[in-house]
């Protein structure tokens, strides 16, 4: 029985049809480097294999589109003293649970020492536990990219209409095309780390549209095409990218058509704009501070907002010095050229938080394709 | 051994007090009317501390489980029946044909006498729908929030034939990788009764016994069949990588030949779950000599609980007892141990 | 998608799983349409015609031409 709209998307026979036509359309001589900024992006290109199917002089390099990867340490931290005062709950998205924050410390491990802290799947449950249970304070740990902001959102103002005293939200949301501008400003880029064109992320577009990628084809010269979320999707895309290159065009493709917009879901844009304003500068891991990146909730919303509610303090958190997370979120390093990579670093004991994620690049590529590494050793 | 009390338990609103753990008549009671009720054999109705029985000469194997799964009930199983399964399938996955199991309960104060019965009755079943009896047994009651509703434990013997000596050691480059049936389906049936999630399936648990299946293995495959084992917590992928380790060689998977059913599929595409690290409690996978695969394939279909046995991999040599696999689309991946805790409380 | 359900819900099924969701952030959904979730909400509505024809183009090895793709000119 095949599934719709998804089973078509990964057809085995497709793949090789692409496999082809990208081997065809590749220039020999040249080098083609494409980053996919999208987590969901990563983790399908190492869960199908798709590597296997590219020519080698076409390289993928995995960006910061994984919202637990570049969530910083102090973040981390402030959550952990959120949920250790008896009167919170803190509900979270599983994701969270393992990242390390400062000195090994994570939510699972507060968890276990007896912090109240409940995964949840969607705000939905966090809302539904705030209802249940209104002698708790229920915190949601909001992070992610513009595909998670719209929900928290919509928990707020639910909230709002409900009179629900009880509930609040500790608010990480950051932005897409901030990031982007970010990893083509950084130094590694101007100084030769080169990304010659970009895998757009699939449902952050469904919400932004592909207006707000133009930017990077007119003020950088850097190709974009907003790519869906299927293997076959992301090898139609990585052809569309190369023929760009080839043709010395330079502009922002949409191959995911039948769900991406050039303006994208106004409702959720509404929504998002409703509740929350831009920090004037957020601190992402790896990348440092970025202007205007992250959101924070309105001062109309602030008794939602948990860092008001529990008067937060910031805290900077310190990363490991050996973890070279930093580097592999720029795409500058691969996960295998990190020291600890393998070593100290492994999902079960992670260092950093791109290995904690499953969208990480170092934990889809222990996960899926460290075993390429000797090869590439032998060979 | 038979308690006459001036009144009968109330199995319908009563539930389990500390009373019932100290030893007494209200204990004694409880035994009787609720665990021998349900599992009655000669042994329970000679009431005695243990069970006597005849060793049969040649090596015995034992080994013992803890059930600790949340929820009590879900669809296709329980906890009681859970706990006569699983404990039957460790023992036969070796080979050996189970004989006898025991079960030890530690109950929540305050736990319905209706669930526990509901759970000793499906034990019961359980026990008599595979020929294994629970021969001894005990009860602990601990205070309310010491213990989630109730916990089991179980030991289980059985003996093997002789001359068998099935382990991963004796798998070698050229052998083929044989799964019995679906995988992911106890996971998800249990996910779909979980709190936070919620969603309804028709999936139900695959928990069943496999001693017979697993006997019928063993007759086809003779010294081809090199090991057995149950992919329960971890799934698949945990069971494929000890196997790997122990045996110092590699796999190399087909995605395409991994039956899955389109609800299990479904079920992990919603939530971001890989079916390979999903629990299973009904499926064995067996590593077989090239020579062995048509007799041991033939007589796991000829089996109800083999029905959908593939081949889905072979063996490969490796160093690094990699577990790989050629997705469907083509490319490889590697199927590794999860990480961390992707459902606790599973079984 | 299989039934919409008071308050801005939505019973959506896939492969015979069910699941309850928001479809508070999308536009007059109804019964038989297909939608992306996430985190329990729907984000977007699936175009079955754009989907159908970039299947077909798939089906080739093609693209979408690049005079619809593209979206902005450097």
């Amino acid at each position: 029985m095949s599934v719709k709209y998804i089973d078509e998307y990964r057809d085995g026979r497709l793949a090789g049809v692409f496999a082809a036509q990208i081997a065809e359309a590749v220039h020999p001589e040249r080098a083609y480097r494409f980053m996919e900024f999208c987590g969901g992006h990563t983790h399908a290109i190492s869960r199908f294999g798709i590597a296997d199917l590219l020519p080698a002089n076409v390289r993928m390099i995995h960006g910061p589109g994984c919202p637990v990867c570049v969530l910083p340490v102090g973040r981390i931290d402030m959550a952990i003293q959120l949920a250790r005062r008896p009167d919170v709950t803190l509900c979270t998205y599983g994701d969270l649970m393992r990242v390390p924050g400062s000195r090994g410390a994570s939510l699972l491990k507060a968890k276990a020492a007896g912090a109240d802290i409940r995964m949840v799947y969607s705000t939905l449950d966090a809302l539904r536990i705030a209802e249940a249970e209104p002698s708790r304070e229920v915190v949601f740990f909001a992070i992610g990219f513009e595909t998670t902001t719209p929900p928290t959102a919509l928990a707020i103002r639910r909230a709002a209409a409900r009179g629900l005293a009880n509930f609040s939200v500790f608010c990480n949301h950051v932005l897409t095309p901030s990031a982007i501008r970010a990893i083509l400003e950084s130094p590694g880029e101007a100084g030769g780390m080169r990304v010659d064109g970009f895998i757009g992320p699939s449902h952050v577009s469904t919400v932004i549209g592909t207006e707000p990628y133009d930017f990077a084809a007119r003020t950088f010269g850097k190709p974009v095409v907003v790519t869906g979320f299927e293997p076959v999707d992301v090898m139609q895309a990585i052809l569309m990218l190369i023929r760009q290159l080839n043709e010395g065009r330079c502009e922002v493709e949409n191959q995911y058509v039948r769900a991406v917009t050039r303006t994208g879901n106004r409702i959720a844009q509404a929504e998002i704009a409703e509740v929350f304003e831009p920090r004037d500068s957020f601190e992402w891991r790896g990348l440092g501070e970025i202007p205007r990146s992250g959101l924070r909730l309105k001062p109309a919303y602030a008794a939602f907002d948990a860092e008001r509610r529990f008067a937060l303090q910031g805290i900077t958190g310190r990363d490991n010095p050996a973890c070279e997370c930093g580097e592999i979120l720029r795409g500058e390093k691969r996960p295998a050229d990190c020291k600890l990579f393998g070593t100290a670093c492994t999902p079960d004991t992670p260092m950093g938080a791109c290995m904690v994620s499953s969208e990480g690049a170092c934990a889809a590529h222990w996960t899926y394709g460290r075993f390429r590494d000797l090869a590439r050793r032998v060979a | 051994m038979s308690v006459r009390t001036h009144r009968g338990l109330d199995l319908r609103n009563g539930r389990i007090d500390l009373s019932h753990g100290s030893g007494g008549r209200a204990m004694a009671q409880l035994i009787a009317d609720i665990f021998h009720a349900a599992l009655d054999n000669p042994w329970l109705r000679r009431g005695n501390d243990q069970a006597a029985f005849e060793v049969a000469a040649g090596r015995m194997v034992m080994t013992t489980d803890a059930y600790v799964v949340s929820p009590l009930f879900f669809p296709g199983g329980d906890i009681g029946s859970l706990a006569v399964h699983g404990t039957i399938n460790d023992v036969a996955v070796g080979g050996a044909r189970p004989l006898y199991l025991s079960a030890s309960f530690i109950i929540e104060e305050g736990f319905p006498l209706a669930d526990l019965k509901r759970i000793a009755d499906s034990m019961g079943a359980a026990a008599r729908g595979a020929g294994v009896p629970v021969v001894t047994g005990d009860t602990k009651v601990v205070e309310r929030g010491k213990a989630d509703g109730v916990f089991i434990t179980t030991t289980g013997v059985g003996v093997l034939p002789a001359g068998l000596d099935l382990s991963a050691e004796k798998a070698r480059p050229g052998d083929r990788v044989i799964l019995s049936g679906t995988i992911g389906d106890h996971g998800v049936a249990i996910m779909s009764k979980r709190q936070n999630l919620s969603f309804e399936t028709d999936l139900v648990s695959d928990s069943a016994p496999l001693h017979d299946l697993a006997a019928a293995m063993v007759d086809a495959g003779r010294e081809g069949l090199r090991v057995m084992r149950d992919p329960t917590r971890g799934g698949l992928a945990a069971t494929l990588n000890e196997l790997a380790h122990q045996a110092r060689i590699g796999f190399r998977l087909s995605e395409e030949a991994v039956p899955v059913k389109p609800e299990v599929a479904g079920a992990c595409e919603l939530l971001g779950l890989d079916p390979l690290h999903v629990a299973n409690e009904g499926k064995l996978v067996a590593v077989v000599s090239p020579q062995a695969v048509g007799p041991v394939l033939a007589a796991m279909r000829a089996h109800p609980l083999g029905r959908d046995a593939s081949i889905i991999g072979e063996a490969i040599e490796d160093d690094h007892s990699f577990v790989q696999m050629t997705t469907a689309f083509g490319g490889g991946r590697m199927v590794d141990w999860l990480s961390g805790e992707q459902l606790p409380r599973i079984c | 998608m299989n039934a919409l359900l008071p308050d801005g819900m939505a019973r959506v099924t896939l492969s015979g799983v069910a699941m309850d969701i928001s479809v508070a952030l999308v536009e007059e959904v109804q019964v038989g349409d297909y939608v992306i979730v996430h985190v329990g909400y729907a984000l977007a509505r699936i175009d079955p015609e754009e989907a159908e024809r970039t299947l077909a183009l798939m089906q080739e090895g093609g693209v979408i031409p690049p005079s619809e793709a593209a979206e902005a000119c450097p």
